[in-house]
């Protein structure tokens, strides 16, 4: 039987303002309002704001927390201070990857993890069999907490003034849990469009209230469909495209968040093998010649014979370029090697590139 | 809601034919231009192609996804819309005045299997 599409609680705000739906994670999920290169450029240069209710939250406390956390997770949060955030994954014993998170440090005994829509049931199971033998309660948060991104260069004076908000001094990938309509809402600088901006997280009545106070403030709603292309222009991964439980974050070109060095944690050795005997495979950018797009899936060719495929691929709506990011095999992984995409009956040019297409624009 | 324009021909998937002597005039209908999105890249086949009736002569790109483009009719293709390649956002613009292909038909009764405007018009209702 198939299972009922869910809903967020701003649901009903997209349908009235004539959003275009699509079912994506078991939601059904604004892909855009006005149009995806509006919505894009709206984050490129003011500010706009994402429904990312649908992404999971689970919260580990108890005695073990830190322990744990640094058993199922692959960077390390051990000494980390309190209202620091830290972006990894959690990897099989092969080096496959179980999902990309968010692991915000809420005190020595608490942990909050944001984890992706689409693995929240898979990620809780992962998460629940491997905490036997430690002093953790895990709780699946997900149904409680709703989410809105406000995203973009305008963000900060958007939040401070429409919401009321002091956020000003928050750092980089830090949080500050507040009392606020009589709730503790978190509110993080992190995002995932390479812009300044934040995510606050809370009941569903308070995010509701966020997402109008901030349209009515002349905020942009944006759909996935700009999440997207944002996160792609600066080289992020999705799971499912650049990360999936066959690619490791090695071969994923994210070793910088793999901790080797940290005693123990699920899948070490594995990744340590994959580092020290280098991987067979990595992922790339791919600059193409000409306006033709490469897409999700396309085979990536040198000398007629396939050596990859493109995971990501767009026009770039802040560049201009046909862009891509593809799992390709070695040695072609290296920079400036000339292969060429398949697109549909027609085979184009295209050069090995970094995979930063636009320049992030963080403030740290 | 989508426009549909009388006197045109439209395929069920989305392209509209408009004839003008041995000449089909091919785009896409506004009905498939909202669905799709913002356009930005048309994959056109070249003058001298052949193409048949029902197969696939190219796509339509937007932001997001490629749309493969159904030739409503057989023949010769004997002009492509040379302005699309800058502007492919034209057919965003305005679907019915911005065609995509010539084709010069090899079968003009062809034509008589498309849908008028009001059986395409019900097609994208039910939608």
């Amino acid at each position: 039987m198939e299972q009922e599409i869910k809903k967020t609680c701003l649901h009903d705000r997209h349908v009235a303002m004539g959003a275009l739906m699509s079912p994506f994670a078991g939601f059904d999920m604004p892909i855009q309002y006005k149009g995806i290169t509006e919505e894009h450029n709206a984050v490129r240069h003011h500010a706009g704001v994402f429904d990312v209710s649908h992404m999971g939250e689970v919260r580990v406390t108890g005695k073990d927390a830190c322990r744990f956390v640094n058993h199922i997770f692959v960077n390390d949060v051990t000494g980390a201070p309190d209202g620091q955030i830290y972006y990894g994954m959690m990897c099989y014993e092969n080096g496959g990857t179980v999902d990309d998170l968010l692991v915000y440090k809420v005190k020595d005994d608490e942990y909050f993890l944001v984890i992706n829509a689409s693995n929240i049931d898979k990620d809780v199971a992962w998460i629940n069999k491997n905490s036997e033998g430690f002093d953790v309660k895990i709780e699946d948060q997900s149904p409680y907490y709703g989410e809105v991104a406000v995203q973009g260069p305008e963000a900060e004076a958007a939040v401070e003034r429409l919401l009321g908000i002091a956020v000003k001094d928050i750092p980089f990938y830090n949080f500050v849990t507040l009392p606020m309509s009589g709730e503790d809402i978190i509110v993080s600088r992190t995002g995932y469009t390479g812009e300044d901006g934040f995510e606050i997280y809370g009941s569903h009545d308070f995010i509701r209230n966020v997402w109008d106070k901030l349209i009515k403030g002349g905020v942009e709603p944006c759909g996935l469909g700009c999440r997207d292309t944002l996160r792609f222009e600066v080289g992020l991964p999705l799971y499912g495209d650049e990360l999936t439980d066959e690619i490791s974050p090695i071969e994923a070109s994210l070793s910088m968040f793999v901790k080797l060095d940290k005693p123990e944690f699920i899948g070490k050795a594995a990744l340590t093998a994959q580092k020290a005997e280098g991987v067979t495979r990595r992922i790339v950018g791919l600059e193409l010649e000409g306006n033709a797009i490469p897409r999700h899936g396309y085979p990536v060719e040198v000398n007629g014979e396939q050596v990859g495929e493109i995971t990501t691929g767009y026009r770039s709506i802040s560049t201009g370029k046909s862009v891509a990011m593809a799992m390709i095999k070695k040695p072609f992984d290296k920079l400036g090697t000339e292969a060429e995409v398949r697109i549909r009956k027609k085979t184009f040019p295209a050069k090995v590139v970094k995979k930063r297409f636009y320049d992030k624009n963080y403030k740290k | 809601m989508s426009k549909v324009i009388e006197g045109l021909h439209y395929a069920e998937s989305h392209e509209w034919v408009k004839v003008e002597g041995e000449i089909a005039v091919i785009g896409i209908s506004d009905y498939a231009q909202h669905a799709l999105g913002d356009i930005v890249y048309v994959d056109m086949p070249e003058v001298g192609d052949e193409v048949t009736a029902g197969e696939d002569f190219g796509a339509v790109e937007s932001v997001k996804a490629a749309s493969d483009l159904f030739c409503p009719v057989s023949g010769e293709v004997v002009e492509i819309n040379e302005a699309l390649e800058e502007s492919p956002e034209k057919i965003n613009e305005d679907a019915y005045s911005t065609w995509i292909i010539k084709v010069k038909m090899s079968d003009p009764s062809e034509v008589n299997a498309l849908l008028d405007a009001a059986t395409y018009t019900k097609l994208c209702e039910n939608e």
